[in-house]
Formats: C-alpha cells, sequence, structure tokens
C-alpha cells in the first residue's frame, strides 16, 4: 500500500520533509509499548504510537520501521522531529485516536504485522 | 528461540515482489476461441490454464478442469467466452509475492494473471512453480551477495589477518537514568555494523537486542558499558553494568513480567519484554549476575550460514 493511502485514511500532517507518498508500506503495527514493537514489528511498516518521547524514534529505528504516526494529536518537539529525519524516518501526526486509527487503516486493507506469521486466519 | 528458518523464508516471500516471479512468457486465448483449440493449445505448451484476453483486455481465465467439464456436458464445440471463469482473481504486479502465496491458500487456484496497477494490463502470470523459482532466485542472489559483503575492507581485512583467532571491538559507554540519550549506543552501532558490510536482517537482531539491553542500563543503573565483538563468524555483544543486578533472573527472563520504576513505564519501557527479547533475536544469550554487584550478558549472533 502506498504511504499517501495511509496518510489519506488517517487524515494525517507530515511533520519530516522525508515524505515520500508513492513508499511502500506492506503491514502496521500499534503499541505504546516499545518492547512489543521491538517483538513484533517487522521491517517497512508504519508505526502507530501516542509515546511522544525520542525512544519512539529509536524504536522505529532499531526494528526498521519506515513510518510513525503520533495519534490523538500528540505532536513530537524538534528533536524527536530531528532525529526521526537523522535516521530516515517519516513522521505523521493524527487527531484519530489509537482505536479509530487502526480501524481506518485495517478498513482499507493494511494487515498487522502478524500477517507474516501466517497464522492470523 | 529465534526461528531462522521461517522467518528467512518469509521474509524473502514479503520482499520479493510479484513481478520479481511472474512468467512473463504467458499464452493467451481470447473469448471466441473453441474449446476444441484450447485442448490443443493446452495440450501442446503443456500447461493447465489460460488467460482469456479480448481486444487486450482480460476477460477471464479457462482451465483444463472448464475443458474435462465441457468433456462430460458434451460442449466441446462451444466457444471460451461461454466457458470460463469471468470473475477473474488476479494479482498487481507490484504486491508482495506473500500475497500470490495466501492467495493460493484462499481460492486453491494454481494460477493468478498479473496486472500493472495503472491501467490492469496483464503482464504476466504467477503460478506455484514460478513462486518456488523466485525464491530459489532470491536465495541464490543472497548467496552471491553474501560472497560479495566479504569485499568490504574491515571483514576482508578481519579475514586476511594472520593469527589464530581476529576480531574487531566496538565499545559503547552508556549513561545511566538519561532517557534522552537511550539508544544512542544502539542507533551508533547498527550504522557501524552496516558499514562493516553486515546483513540488514543480522543488524536489525543484534541492535534490537543491544537497544533492550541498553535501556536496561539506563533504567536500572548509574552507568555501563556495551562491546560488540565482530568475529569472522559471530557478533558477540557483551553488556555490563555495576548496577543492583538481578534478583530473580529466571522471573526476569519470563514474558510481561517487570520491576521497572513508574518513570520508566512513562517512557513506554518496563513492559517485561526486555531479556524475553534479547533471547528472541540472540543465538546465545548468557546472563551472568550479583546482586548488589552488577549484571553482565553476553549475547552471540552468528553472522555465516
Amino acid at each position: 500500500m502506498r504511504l499517501k493511502e495511509i496518510k489519506e485514511a488517517l487524515e494525517a500532517e507530515v511533520l519530516t520533509d522525508n515524505y515520500d507518498p508513492e513508499m511502500e508500506i506492506l503491514l502496521g503495527c500499534s503499541s505504546d509499548l516499545m518492547s512489543d514493537i521491538l517483538a513484533f514489528g517487522k521491517p517497512d511498516s508504519v508505526l502507530l504510537t501516542s509515546l511522544n518521547n525520542i525512544q519512539a524514534i529509536n524504536t522505529a529505528n532499531v526494528a526498521d520501521i519506515k513510518v510513525v504516526c503520533f495519534v490523538q494529536s500528540k505532536i513530537p518537539n524538534q528533536t524527536i522531529i530531528d532525529l526521526a529525519i537523522r535516521d530516515g524516518i517519516t513522521v505523521f501526526t493524527t487527531k484519530l485516536t489509537m482505536f479509530v486509527s487502526c480501524g481506518k487503516l485495517y478498513q482499507i486493507g493494511l494487515p498487522g504485522c502478524s500477517y507474516l506469521t501466517f497464522d492470523d486466519d | 528461540m529465534y526461528n531462522k528458518d521461517t522467518s528467512k523464508t518469509q521474509e524473502l516471500t514479503y520482499e520479493l515482489k510479484v513481478k520479481d516471479a511472474m512468467d512473463t512468457d504467458y499464452i493467451t486465448v481470447n473469448s471466441s476461441t473453441t474449446m476444441k483449440s484450447l485442448r490443443d493449445i493446452l495440450k501442446k505448451k503443456r500447461i493447465l490454464g489460460v488467460p482469456v484476453l479480448d481486444d487486450g483486455i482480460l476477460v477471464g481465465i479457462i482451465s483444463i478442469e472448464d475443458y474435462v467439464k465441457c468433456m462430460e456436458n458434451g460442449r466441446l464445440d462451444d466457444i471460451v467466452g461461454n466457458i470460463m471463469t469471468k470473475d477473474v482473481i488476479s494479482i498487481f504486479e507490484d504486491e508482495p509475492l506473500v500475497n500470490a502465496v495466501r492467495n493460493f491458500e484462499k481460492y486453491h487456484f494454481t494460477r493468478f494473471p498479473v496486472l500493472t496497477r495503472e491501467d490492469n494490463k496483464l503482464v504476466g502470470i504467477v503460478s506455484k512453480i514460478d513462486t518456488i523459482k523466485g525464491i530459489l532466485k532470491k536465495l541464490e542472489d543472497a548467496y552471491e551477495m553474501n560472497k560479495e559483503s566479504n569485499k568490504f575492507p574491515t571483514r576482508c581485512l578481519i579475514n586476511e589477518l594472520i593469527a589464530d583467532g581476529t576480531c574487531l571491538e566496538l565499545k559503547y559507554f552508556v549513561e545511566g537514568k538519561n532517557f534522552e540519550k537511550a539508544g544512542n549506543a544502539s542507533t551508533r552501532l547498527k550504522k557501524s555494523l552496516k558499514k562493516l558490510g553486515i546483513s540488514s536482517q543480522i543488524t536489525r537482531r543484534i541492535t534490537i537486542s543491544t537497544y533492550e539491553a541498553e535501556i536496561n542500563i539506563v533504567s536500572y543503573t548509574d552507568n555501563g558499558e556495551i562491546t560488540a565483538r565482530v568475529n569472522s563468524d559471530d557478533i558477540t555483544v557483551i553488556i555490563s553494568d555495576n548496577g543492583p543486578g538481578i534478583e530473580d533472573v529466571k522471573q526476569a527472563m519470563t514474558p510481561g513480567y517487570s520491576n521497572a520504576p513508574g518513570w520508566v513505564r512513562e517512557l513506554g519501557f518496563g513492559a517485561g519484554m526486555g531479556l524475553p527479547n534479547m533471547k528472541k533475536f540472540s543465538d546465545e544469550m548468557n546472563v551472568d549476575t550479583v546482586v548488589g554487584k552488577g549484571t553482565t550478558i553476553k549475547l552471540v549472533f552468528k553472522i555465516n550460514e
């Protein structure tokens, strides 16, 4: 799925200057617990979180996650945005809640990160 | 324990696109082709089914099964257009190959027409055999790339130095209680491993584990250090601190168990997955801890498999 479709579904605002609308995003994950993301997150996915600190970016970086979207109108500070740009991560913010954000993405066909284990259906 | 076999295959089917595996040298018929001439085509080309194209547009798919049914019903003089499956399940060329694998399971079809996303134009056919061939090709490329990676000067140097054992040591200091800097060591280690030509899968496993360990140092101790030793066939990461030690290692290894203070939890950690994640992503793990003295965790990641 193209990143622009995700941005549209989430009614998201882009906060970094590295946004590539055509970037292919295959999976999604969401949590405020970074260890959970490290445990089941997959490369080339989008992370939805309301954890507004630099560890959200560090987690995405080490787990090869390309896009982080802060939900429920959370806007990260400049330090977080600079770190994301340095690490090549695109940052979004959305007014939607975590529940609705996940639902919107699932509705347009973005599978969860457990998709790869072939056991979700 | 990290299941490398499953993971590798999964990652391959996920990295590969349908267009990397599809067969572009395919045969088509049109809806006015008779079932008799369809039989000749299938027989001559030794194939089990073909897409049906009218004026370049995909209108259906017809298989040997349809032919057999026609034979049973005495409709061999009929044309393909009246027999074919019109609700064709197709797949886009830029979808990950894993979607094709899942469609094989879901629909029990043996092949899918491949279309371009822009104008729905037929560009190929993907079958189970094509999928297997695609994965084998990717494995071959990965193998070649692995050989290539030995050309990275540092790894080359490690392999060429004459000694009974050589290793490159990278050291990082971690400041306790400073959450702003937590992750700094792991992200710098990640960059260095990439420069050394370590594959992205192994780099990812190493940095995830190291990051968890780094968070533990920051959360529980005043300071600590991380040492990564790049050997010729493995990378060993040693994380040591002079912190409080772990009272019950077995309990700490239980997923979900945590005695992290509130401020750590507020920062998104302390969910009790730190040590379990290190175990999951490493090939060997050893925890050496003395209450009141400190903890040393040794993680081994094999790089030549």
